[in-house]
């Protein structure tokens, strides 16, 4: 058996409750009503051949090779498309049906090339293999008619995807490519195009290859099609893969599934799995196919030190280099105090690296200096949905979704962001259900094939809160409450504090209206639309979390919530999208300056006692300092040394001036990652990390689902992220003793309660689980707050709008707001080092129509861009994407220096960065930004390198 | 929704607004294709696209359908459009000779198109009983014959 391919039972498992009883081959078997014939006969491993069905489609009965025989039907219908009845007896093989399939299968080969031999499918190919299961012999109608291989009549390869490539003269014309892009993607880029004997698949019309038509690259035309005519372009130079590993992507929080397939240590591809819980299957660009970053030759393999900043690296032993930094950090403490150093955690690490820098920091450095890159991205979740519902997390698996019937979506762009959960919603939207969008910007989702939002609500950046109220307000004043619900599982007081506040005409749409920009009618019929859906469910990213009332508007979302009785079963919810892989895991595992593991407060004594006991120190009992504060502390001298892992400040935080400044104040600093990255520029210590591919641990996505990650090929760099962390702990006079990551999950599962039932080895076994996993949930919780919320009852929170400080005024009379790509994957450390740079090489800056014009600003002309905080400068696209007044740029380059010209306003609660909203105006530039000449003339030295002789 | 048609101007090349007369329901996308065809002689990459946009689908959507149907033109026809049918029972009373000698008339190769005439074969016109069959522009015609094929495309395109 080929261990690369996956289970195929051909169609998709039926839905049904009821069972029927079919007899198949003599043999019986009980499956749901619904269920194909080729299906059943699959359980029963006895599998049809076949060429068009495959499970993760509807079948379509086009390819006729799966014929079968009934009892009482007449001819031989196609086994995919006929569902079993109860006591239907079925014949698979017989004389009659060996016959007809040979000739179907020798009218397609004679339209194939016979050129297994060398063709880059070759043992890996369906055709191949029906060819063999029926026992093809001969084509009696010879190779020389009419055909599409010969060297006459062939079309050429396009081969303009980086990625994979298209053979039209491979193709049988199954369409099984195009079903997958119109109902796996929702992308439907392809067609068949003619008719007859000239049918073909084409990627859009006469005018179009793969690149230049709609298709995203997702894989998933690739993974369905049979032969080698859509194949990756890496089986194609280096053979089909020998052996495979499964893991975990390590790009957006979505947390795909993925099988790794390698010969010997080269990973030919990545696969997504069909089991895996997140995805299904299913792919994006970046985890199916932007993995090369982590064999670039940019990847710094080995430690190096260097005395000051100005000086070249000096490549050192990993003994040097983890003494060093132990005696660096402790002499730093033993001059400057206890509190005088910290570190950053990593959402890229796994739950298991991130301990143990928590772990480090509380007990080898003896404070609570630890923070996390989650501060400037989804802080404001967790500390929105702990005071409201008690629990730091989103509230469904994403299958929830397809139980939804009004679908809200706020500053998220989920087709861009979180492509293969927006493919999940995409299929719930065309099977009918409503959406409406939240977002300055219009998103693709607002309209794009086959969807259209019900509602946009083009707010001006800043006012989110407002537009929550104004709901809030319709809700309560037009009688749409779920007073059971409310009554049943909220606090009384603080929901009649919440409707009297909502009652308020401070929040009616009418007042509301000019400041989010958008007339109360629609804002009124938007909010009737949610309260009285079914089931409406909330999906919201960093257009939510990255404002100055961050955390206000997380709970007016939960108010919302619980008010129309949205929470605590499938298909409804409050429900982050999570940027990176494992930003739910690194603030499960402690590392807020303020929490231990599993978001117990560090004030907490009987939660201290804990980790006092298991782990033989005191824990101190004042929370440490969060990121914004270890870089005021540095610029006045009290903060001294930062270890950070994984993370680039000096890129991704706002005020790049101000950063970089604070991290140039630094006595010390340790950067561990990949590359040599900007805020490495400011570093004396840089540890080499691993990539996903060398991991061993796990990530926990957006539903709380904890999915294992497994290395592929031994570290590049020696060490693994915990050894690194744990050999300076000991260095520092606490040992840490682990033999495995297992090992460290072990103690995390020992010392919190939500994770009281993981292990590894459950997970090796099982596959993944959504915690909390524990007595009273042992497999995990894929939906929460099902019997009641975790604290105990609901708790409404009154959500005043209070505008943002950073206004437009005359000097800067635009704001900017931001966000991602596709292709690219935050500050682009991975992807920029793929071919992904082919569809996005540049950031641009989007502009409206009316502001560029009244500017003299046109398409591809140069701007500068220019806060009370810095100034760069970026290419215009001029566009109505964008409403009148608002400037709209990504940040995956760090030459665009999105990030100079963010500010230092931050979330009231837990200084979650603005960066969606900055007042800016902009000018037609001649010449790049005097910080992007500095920028320029820096980088040269950047990756000065001296490499000690041998 | 009201099926009221909106009334577009007769002659109105803009495919944006004959979709809009069939308020851009994807399910009226061959109407609109050969409205637009009616109107403009053929439908260029770009008026594909404008319709995908109208309609909310993608242009391999739109491609796939007009692709699939020979009437639907990428350039635009002839005044005078000739079918003929070369199905089997056209084919037994003559079909093939009926097409060498009206391409031979008028001076057009089969599938071609000249500034008169455009030459087109057809499977089948549904009127096997009176084979061969033809049609121009529309009309079919029984027992069709270089001469009254040539003499309709006179009528329509001069002598």
């Amino acid at each position: 058996m080929n261990q690369i391919r996956q289970a195929d039972f051909g169609t998709p498992a039926a839905r049904g409750e009821a069972t029927v009883t079919v007899t198949i081959d003599g043999m019986a078997i009980d499956v749901p009503a619904g269920t194909s014939v080729m299906r059943a006969a699959s359980l029963l491993d006895r599998p049809i051949p076949k060429l068009c069905a495959t499970d993760s489609l509807q079948a379509f009965g086009s390819c006729r090779l799966c014929l079968v025989e009934i009892d009482g039907v007449k001819g031989t219908p196609a086994s995919c498309t006929t569902p079993v009845t109860d006591g239907m007896v079925v014949r698979t093989e017989t004389d009659r049906l060996r016959k007809l399939r040979r000739g179907v299968m020798e009218l397609y080969i004679s339209d194939h090339p016979l050129d297994c031999l060398t063709c880059s499918d070759n043992g890996d190919c369906e055709l191949q293999d029906m060819a063999g299961a029926v026992g093809l012999r001969e084509v009696r109608y010879g190779m020389e008619g009419a055909n599409h291989f010969d060297a006459e009549s062939r079309e050429p390869v396009d081969a303009s995807n980086p990625y994979f490539q298209f053979d039209p003269s491979k193709c049988i014309v199954c369409s099984r490519c195009v079903h997958a892009c119109d109902e796996v993607q929702g992308t439907f880029a392809l067609t068949v195009e003619g008719r007859g004997f000239g049918s073909k698949i084409s990627a859009g019309t006469f005018a179009d290859d793969f690149f230049a038509s709609e298709c995203v690259s997702c894989g998933a035309c690739v993974a369905a099609c049979p032969t080698a005519t859509l194949q990756e372009t890496a089986v194609v130079e280096k053979g089909v893969p020998s052996r495979v590993v499964e893991t975990t992507c390590a790009y957006c929080g979505v947390g795909c599934s993925f099988q790794a397939e390698l010969r010997g240590n080269d990973v030919v591809r990545m696969t997504p799995s069909k089991s895996g819980g997140a995805n299904e299957g299913h792919s994006c660009v970046k985890g199916r196919f932007a993995f090369g970053y982590a064999t670039h030759p940019d990847r710094v393999l080995k430690p190096m030190i260097r005395e000051r900043t100005t000086d070249p690296w000096r490549e050192v032993t990993w003994d040097e280099a983890i003494a060093h930094t132990a005696r660096r950090l402790r002499e730093l403490q033993d001059t400057h105090g206890r509190d005088a150093i910290g570190a950053v955690t990593s959402s890229r690490c796994t739950n298991e690296e991130v301990y143990v820098i928590q772990k480090m920091v509380r007990a080898a450095f003896g404070n609570n200096n630890v923070d996390t890159c989650a501060r400037v991205c989804h802080s404001p979740t967790g500390y929105g949905l702990k005071t409201t519902f008690g629990t730091s997390a989103g509230t469904q698996d994403f299958k929830s979704v397809e139980k939804a019937d009004v679908i809200l979506v706020i500053g998220a762009n989920p087709t861009d962001g979180h492509p293969v959960f927006a493919s999940r919603m995409k299929r719930r939207l065309r099977e009918g259900a409503k959406l409406i969008v939240v977002d300055p910007r219009r998103i693709d989702l607002v309209r794009t094939p086959h969807i259209e939002a019900a509602h946009h609500i083009p707010l001006t950046p800043g006012t989110n809160v407002a537009v929550m109220n104004a709901f809030a307000h319709v809700v309560v004043t037009e009688g749409l409450v779920d007073e059971a619900f409310v009554a049943e599982r909220c606090e009384d007081e603080s929901f009649a504090r919440w409707r009297d506040f909502a009652a308020l005409p401070e929040n009616a749409p009418e007042t509301l209206a000019e400041a989010i920009g958008v007339d109360a009618g629609t804002l009124r019929a938007a909010a009737r639309l949610f309260a009285r859906a079914g089931n409406a469910a909330i999906y919201y990213g960093l257009g939510v979390t990255e404002h100055s009332q961050g955390s206000t508007m997380v709970m007016a979302m939960a108010n919302l919530a619980m008010a129309t009785g949205n929470i605590g079963r499938e298909g409804v919810g409050v429900n982050p999208l999570r940027g990176q892989n494992n930003v739910q895991g690194s603030c499960d595992m402690g590392s807020f300056p303020h929490e231990l593991p599993g978001y117990r407060h560090v004030s907490d004594t009987n939660v201290r006692a804990a980790f006092d006991a298991d782990w033989g120190v005191t824990v101190p009992d004042e929370p440490g300092l969060r990121i914004p504060n270890m870089l005021a502390e540095s610029v006045s001298g009290r903060f001294r040394g930062l270890l950070i892992q994984g993370e680039d400040l000096a890129q991704s935080d706002p005020n790049t001036q101000h950063v970089t400044n604070a991290l140039s104040q630094l006595d010390f600093l340790v950067v561990q990652d990949l590359f040599l990255n900007e805020t490495a520029a400011y570093a004396h210590v840089f540890l080499p990390g691993t990539s996903f591919l060398e991991k061993d641990g796990t990530f926990t996505n957006a539903e709380r689902r904890l999915n294992r990650v497994r290395p592929v090929m031994t570290e590049k760099t020696g060490l693994s992220e915990w050894e690194t962390i744990a050999r300076i702990s000991d260095a520092m006079g606490y040992p840490m003793s682990y033999a495995s990551a297992a090992d460290i999950m072990d103690e995390v599962a020992r010392l919190t309660p939500t994770f009281a039932g993981v292990s590894h080895a459950r997970l090796d076994h099982e596959g993944s689980m959504q915690w909390p996993v524990t007595d009273a949930a042992p497999t995990g919780t894929p939906v929460m707050h099902v019997e009641g919320f975790v604290r105990g009852r609901g708790q409404f929170m009154v959500t005043r709008y209070v505008p943002t400080d950073e206004r437009a005024n005359r000097r800067f009379p635009l704001l900017l707001t931001t966000g991602r790509i596709l292709s690219q994957y935050n500050v682009g450390a991975q992807t920029r080092r793929t071919e992904n740079v082919r569809w996005h090489d540049e950031d641009v800056l989007e502009v409206h129509p009316h502001d560029a014009e009244v500017r003299g600003i046109r398409t591809g002309q140069r701007v500068s861009l220019t806060s009370r905080k810095g100034g760069t400068t970026l290419t215009a696209v001029v566009t109505d994407r964008v409403p009148q007044g608002v400037v709209y740029t990504t940040f995956h380059h760090p030459d665009s220096g999105a990030n100079v010209v963010t500010t230092e306003y931050s979330d009231w609660a837990t200084n979650c960065p603005e960066y969606k909203v900055t007042a800016v105006e902009i000018t037609p530039a001649n010449e790049p930004a005097r910080w992007q000449e500095e920028w320029q003339t820096t980088r040269a030295t950047r990756y000065d390198i001296r490499v000690p002789a041998e | 929704m009201a099926d009221t048609m909106t009334e577009a101007p007769p002659g109105d090349t803009d495919p944006a607004a004959i979709a809009a007369r069939y308020h851009n329901r994807p399910e009226a996308l061959i109407e609109i294709l050969l409205d637009l065809q009616e109107a403009a002689g053929a439908i260029t990459d770009a008026d594909l696209r404008a319709i995908a946009d109208s309609l909310n689908l993608t242009r391999a959507e739109v491609h796939g359908v007009m692709s699939f149907y020979h009437d639907l033109r990428r350039t635009p026809a002839a005044p005078a459009v000739v079918k003929i049918c070369r199905g089997e029972a056209c084919q037994s009373l003559g079909a093939e000779r009926l097409v060498v000698a009206t391409c031979e008339h008028l001076g057009v190769e089969l599938g071609a198109t000249s500034d008169r005439a455009t030459v087109e074969a057809v499977y089948c016109l549904g009127n096997c009983a009176l084979s061969p069959a033809a049609m121009v522009n529309g009309r079919l015609m029984g027992r069709a014959t270089v001469d009254e094929i040539v003499t309709s495309v006179d009528r329509v395109s001069g002598p």
